[in-house]
């Protein structure tokens, strides 16, 4: 149990080096540091000072150890389009990201379950077939088609929800919330649907194939000779059977969903990391690129590690059958 | 601890209780297309960035509602001989960090503004001098006489030498640079405003200062600044009330928010031209598949482009009539005489001809650089413009930007480096010559390095530049006039750039909300009334 | 959908001849080409995406003008609504855009940027994936665990931010100066690189099933190159599968490719993909031109559907167990 923590952390150490080295070579190589900090008349003289000053002389594995120190403790550089320090950006707009991903999940979990149950239970019923449908759209549609979509029915024909932005915000120390006031809570809504559709989708068809496949275990059969109502056996066992891997997934997929925010945010101009991002690849500020693939990578990783050893936790048999979705 | 960072940390701690209230009457929250990148006051000329910095600092002149030159830090000011002006400073004005403004920090304000990096070098000539006389008189001194001198001052804000020194911040910071100067990140102005926090492209808000010297005419106590670069989201922010002024508002929007009954569209003429500029300098063009020469050192060439491009149809189907076309680099408000010019027709078929005589029966290739989030339609405009010459057979390969980039690339910091372009332009001094001496006049690094600043394509008629200095220096008005003329007349004779012409304001304004229109297109939120 | 569980098919594994026809014969002989026919919507769908890169072919044929020509947009005929409409006019049945482009001319020449970014980024990410799978399972050692872990880092990331990242990198090295064939051959790359791990993944799990038969240890033995023998029995047995992975990821690179030019890092504006379409119509949903957004997005939802539904039903008919 110890070795396993300890070969899944040394690999997740590993991948963050990995990642690291990327972004390490972008930030070096993709963008000249110092051309993109000097004006076009700086002589060759004070180049070559900035140079020095920079560290870019040393031996580039010395450079990469420093840079990789320095992202350690979150210092990412200084972004070329705000002339602000990274981290100070990411900070910023981490909020926005994690509460619009945290809720998109919640979305996605309440309906996803919801609908699995129903489409498992009630197998060929009209609903369950348009929850079939729905899923297909949900995995088909591209997201930002979806924000439109929503867009153009919620805001623009019926006026009922605001198209853009996070609406009146809480600042609570660096944190800023908009769950606290009514502006904010509307503001929430049409992203986190079109984050989580997805997700949705995926968790639907997950319960569903679950339960199918509990409801036809022994000891559901043994349940219902034991003479259990239908409901117990229903949501008493199969429904929390299926409660495991689905957690699961919907841990593993946080980290895509924060990925997934770079489009719902430019969809609903909504102020998030994922918005910095796409404006940092229009404007090609690689410092904002590296420390946000650094970021990223991070809470993928931290993710997948705390889940792995959950996992072996809870229960060691179902590791093996669980295929980690991208 | 300041007393701006004191006053800094007891909003910050009043902000949670504040945020958590209903938003005020009194704080106007406002978006624009474009971000403040910097707060570094001699960084960017460019008008919003300007009206930005125009809330929190202050110049020794500025404009009022008319666009009329008026005291501001310098309360009066009196011309002893012609190349020497006195300069008589307000007294009592206190930076926001409590520093007393004195003229050594209008001394320093003036190196600062003329050193390497500043994007104003232009609004403050190099031959002035400026002597302390006591602590709150100031003596410009000059070579030659220049009648409008203060009128150039205008977008020139002064700083705190001593708030400059102890942070660092002496030299301005480029376009260019990087690595963000204290004065990039903060602001330390005399103006009605201060600046509470700057989220780059999230939000800034500025907060009324309540020992500015001079009497509000606003109501706000908090100004929140939004940038919102999609032109859809922001009218629907503007109508869906969770901004109360956009600008600017997408021309095919206009109707419905003035039929929303929610807010209104204030528009009017605005004093900026756009046009396209060419590289006529370089020996071969940077972007183009003719080598060993430069097409656009032809005059025919020029003169080809110029009537390759319909403006009438541009202002009818892209600005959907909202804009003029121009015969001329200025705007008609600006200059007297400017109904005396014409454009040269719309003539594909002459153009095509004239192509034809310089050697290039079947066109050739270039590439053009433009921004794409910096004027009306600025995107819109290109791609039309491409068509138009496709038609001639130019076949333009359209690189269309985010206006920071479209800057660093274009302007003198970046090294000019277009071969054809579309650039808007506001002289700074509401005047012809800084358009003459800004855009058209030669560029001389040696001699001269700030005539032609803003020259991205390196025009140069030197008879022109005889014209210009000549103009500066004449104090008749109608004979300033005529010699305006006879500069213009050679600027066009040379085609030395297409005008199109001057859009449109288009500025989105909440019902509630009162304010004043400037022409130069400056957002002046100090002019502002919000009702309950 | 990289989630996809992808099944490894069941098939004997003897050397054989011909082995590339013998397959195709037996798909179209086999239950699955049954099932096919049993499904009306997979019919329906298969029929959409065939007419789909029927449109794309002969988009020259068909489209009244040349959009990514600037020469053939007439100004004149700008924001001109859809025929059907008060305000439509010949010949442009859905209407025009800001700068007069047809917008059923750009649809169709836009199907064509997205079939040809999807395509050509398929193949490439194909033959990525099965070359590293190939390299990985045979080589085996560090080569494979490098290869793997690679892989590894990779699935976890969404194809999106490596193709946005792809994208930048190239921006920044070339300056930000690329016009729109190069953005063409960036967006495949970018794509390439976003996909290749299923099929890797695939191919090495086969190769390493193989390289235990004696066929392998026999054509060593007589001095063949066991990789080239290898790579005969390996492809017609994971074929299924990478078809699989192949029709999900069209779909997917198709997706990709559109979002990249709605977000302003695909295709430019004078040579509009359907994504780039629908990014410049979002600009004028409010203002009542819905047709320069509308159209696109329904092509667009109508490819991606349809790919998908063929997709589903490939896997599905190609896993015993799910049948």
């Amino acid at each position: 149990m110890l070795a396993f923590t300890l070969r899944r952390a040394i690999q997740a150490m590993g991948v963050m080096i990995a990642v690291g080295i990327i972004a390490f070579s972008m930030f070096r190589f993709a963008g000249d540091p110092v051309n993109q900090m000097v004006a076009i008349d700086t002589s060759a003289a004070e180049r070559a000072a900035i140079r020095q000053s920079l560290g870019l002389n040393d031996p580039v594995p010395v450079q990469f150890v420093h840079y990789f120190a320095n992202a350690a403790q979150f210092k990412f550089g200084v972004s070329y389009q705000f002339r602000q320090p990274v981290a100070d950006l990411l900070k910023e707009r981490m909020p926005a990201t994690l509460e619009l991903a945290i809720c998109a999940t919640i979305f996605a979990m309440v309906f996803g379950i919801l609908m699995g149950v129903y489409s498992a239970l009630r197998r060929d019923t009209l609903l369950a077939k348009i929850f079939q449908a729905v899923s297909l759209i949900g995995i088909s549609l591209p997201t930002f088609l979806i924000g439109i979509l929503l867009i153009y029915l919620f805001a623009v024909t019926l006026g009922w929800l605001p198209s853009f932005g996070r609406g009146e915000v809480v600042r609570l120390g660096w944190w800023t919330t908009g769950l606290l006031t009514v502006s904010g809570l509307k503001a929430l809504i049409m992203p986190s649907i079109t984050l989580g559709l997805f997700q949705m989708t995926l968790i639907m068809r997950l319960v569903r194939a679950e339960m199918l496949e509990v409801l036809r275990t022994d000891y559901i059969r043994f349940a219902r000779a034991r003479g259990l109502t239908t409901r117990a056996i229903h949501f008493g066992h199969a429904l929390k059977n299926t409660l495991v891997p689905v957690i699961t997934v919907a841990g593993l997929q946080f980290g895509s969903v924060i990925a997934f925010a770079i489009i719902t945010e430019t969809v609903f101009q909504w102020p998030g990391m994922g918005l910095l991002f796409v404006q940092a690849v229009q404007n090609v500020d690689i410092p904002i690129m590296a420390a946000y693939l650094l970021m990223v990578s991070l809470i993928f990783v931290t993710i997948n590690l705390v889940v792995d050893i959950l996992y072996t936790v809870v229960d060691p048999r179902l590791r093996s059958t669980i295929s980690r979705p991208g | 601890m300041s007393v701006r960072q004191s006053l800094l940390a007891t909003a910050t701690a009043l902000t949670v209780a504040i945020a958590t209230l209903p938003a005020s009457a009194q704080t106007l929250r406002y978006a624009n297309q474009g971000d403040l990148k910097s707060l570094d006051p001699y960084t960017l000329k460019e008008t919003t960035t300007i009206a930005h910095h125009a809330h929190v600092y202050e110049g020794l002149v500025t404009r009022d509602k008319d666009l009329k030159i008026v005291p501001a830090l310098a309360e009066s000011w009196e011309i002893l001989k012609p190349t020497q002006w006195r300069f008589h400073l307000r007294k009592g004005v206190k930076f926001h960090n409590g520093d007393p403004f004195t003229a050594e920090d209008v001394i320093f304000s003036a190196d600062r503004v003329r050193a390497t990096g500043s994007n104003f070098l232009t609004n403050v000539a190099t031959d002035a001098k400026f002597v302390k006389v006591d602590d709150y008189t100031v003596d410009v001194m000059l070579d030659s006489p220049n009648p409008i001198l203060v009128s150039q001052w205008d977008g020139w804000f002064i700083m705190d030498k001593k708030w400059c020194q102890e942070n660092n911040s002496v030299a301005p910071t480029p376009a260019s640079a990087t690595t963000p100067s204290y004065a990039s990140l903060h602001e330390n102005g005399t103006g009605p405003f201060y600046i509470e926090s700057h989220q780059p492209g999230v939000k800034t808000v500025f907060k009324a200062n309540p020992n500015w010297w001079g009497k509000p005419e606003h109501n706000l106590k908090e100004i929140d600044f939004t940038p919102i670069a999609s032109a859809a989201t922001r009218v629907a922010a503007l109508l869906s009330g969770e901004v109360d002024v956009i600008e600017p508002v997408p021309i095919q929007d206009i109707e419905r928010v003035n039929a929303s009954g929610i807010a209104k569209v204030l528009t009017g003429p605005e004093l900026r031209t756009i046009f396209l500029g060419m590289d006529q300098t370089r020996d071969e063009l940077l972007y183009s598949n003719v080598k060993g020469k430069n097409p656009f050192k032809d005059i025919r060439v020029r003169e080809a482009f110029y009537k390759a491009v319909d403006v009438d149809l541009i202002q009818k189907r892209v600005m959907r009539g909202l804009s003029t076309p121009s015969a001329l680099m200025v705007a008609p408000p600006l200059y007297a005489l400017s109904r005396e010019f014409t454009r040269p027709k719309f003539d594909p078929d002459g153009a095509k001809k004239l192509l034809t005589e310089a050697g290039y029966p079947t066109g050739f290739e270039v590439t053009m650089d433009c921004p794409n989030d910096r004027y009306v339609n600025d995107s819109a405009i290109c791609q039309a413009v491409v068509g138009m010459l496709a038609r001639i057979g130019v076949k333009v390969d359209l690189l269309a930007q985010p206006k920071q980039q479209y800057f660093a690339k274009v302007l003198k910091p970046g090294g000019f480096k277009t071969s054809f372009y579309m650039l808007g332009w506001t002289p700074a001094s509401s005047d012809s010559h800084n358009v003459l001496h800004d855009i058209m006049g030669c560029r001389d690094d040696e001699k001269d390095p700030n005539r032609g600043e803003a020259n991205l394509g390196g025009y140069c008629n030197r008879e022109l530049d005889v014209l210009t200095d000549k103009i500066l220096v004449e104090t008749d008005a109608a004979k300033r006039d005529q010699l305006i003329k006879q500069a213009f007349e050679i600027g066009n004779k040379d085609y030395s750039y297409v005008p199109l012409h001057q859009q449109a304001l288009a500025w989105g304004v909440s019902n509630k909300v009162k304010l004043t229109q400037r022409a130069d297109n400056e957002v002046l939120l100090y002019w502002a009334t919000k009702q309950q | 959908m990289s989630d996809a569980v992808v099944p490894h098919q069941a098939e004997p594994s003897a050397p054989r001849g011909r082995a590339g026809r013998g397959w195709l014969r037996r798909a179209l002989e086999s239950d699955v080409f049954y099932s096919f026919r049993r499904s009306r919507l997979t019919m329906v769908a298969a029929a959409i995406t065939i007419l789909f890169f029927l449109l794309a072919i002969f988009a020259s044929v068909l489209a009244v003008q040349n959009p990514f020509d600037p020469a053939q947009l007439q100004l004149m005929n700008s924001r001109i609504a859809p025929l059907w409409t008060a305000d439509g006019q010949s010949p442009f049945l859905l209407g025009t855009d800001e700068q007069g482009r047809d917008v059923l001319s750009a649809i169709l020449y836009g199907l064509r940027i997205s079939l040809v970014v999807g395509v050509l980024g398929v193949l490439f990410s194909g033959a990525l994936g099965i070359m590293l799978g190939l390299i990985a399972g045979y080589v085996g050692g560090a080569v494979d665990g490098l290869i793997m872990r690679i892989a590894d880092v990779q699935l976890t990331f969404p194809a999106i931010l490596i193709a946005l990242l792809v994208n930048g990198v190239v921006k920044s090295v070339f300056g930000n100066r690329l016009d729109a064939m190069n953005m063409l051959a960036v967006l495949v790359v970018a794509i390439g690189l976003s996909f290749w791990v299923q099929y890797a993944r695939t191919v090495r799990g086969s190769v390493l099933v193989e390289k235990s038969k004696d066929y392998v240890a026999a054509a060593q033995l007589i001095g063949l190159p066991a990789p080239v023998i290898m790579l005969r029995h390996v492809l017609p047995n994971t074929m299924g599968p990478i078809l699989v992975i192949a029709t999900i990821n069209l779909a997917l690179a198709i997706i990709t490719e559109a979002t990249l030019s709605f977000l302003g890092s695909g295709m430019p504006d004078t040579m509009p993909s359907l994504g780039t379409l629908i990014g410049i119509g979002n600009n004028y949903l409010f203002s009542g031109e819905w047709w320069i957004v509308a159209f696109p997005g329904m092509a667009l939802a109508a490819l991606i559907l349809s790919i998908n539904l063929l997709g589903d039903w490939l896997r599905d008919a190609l896993n015993p167990k799910l049948r």
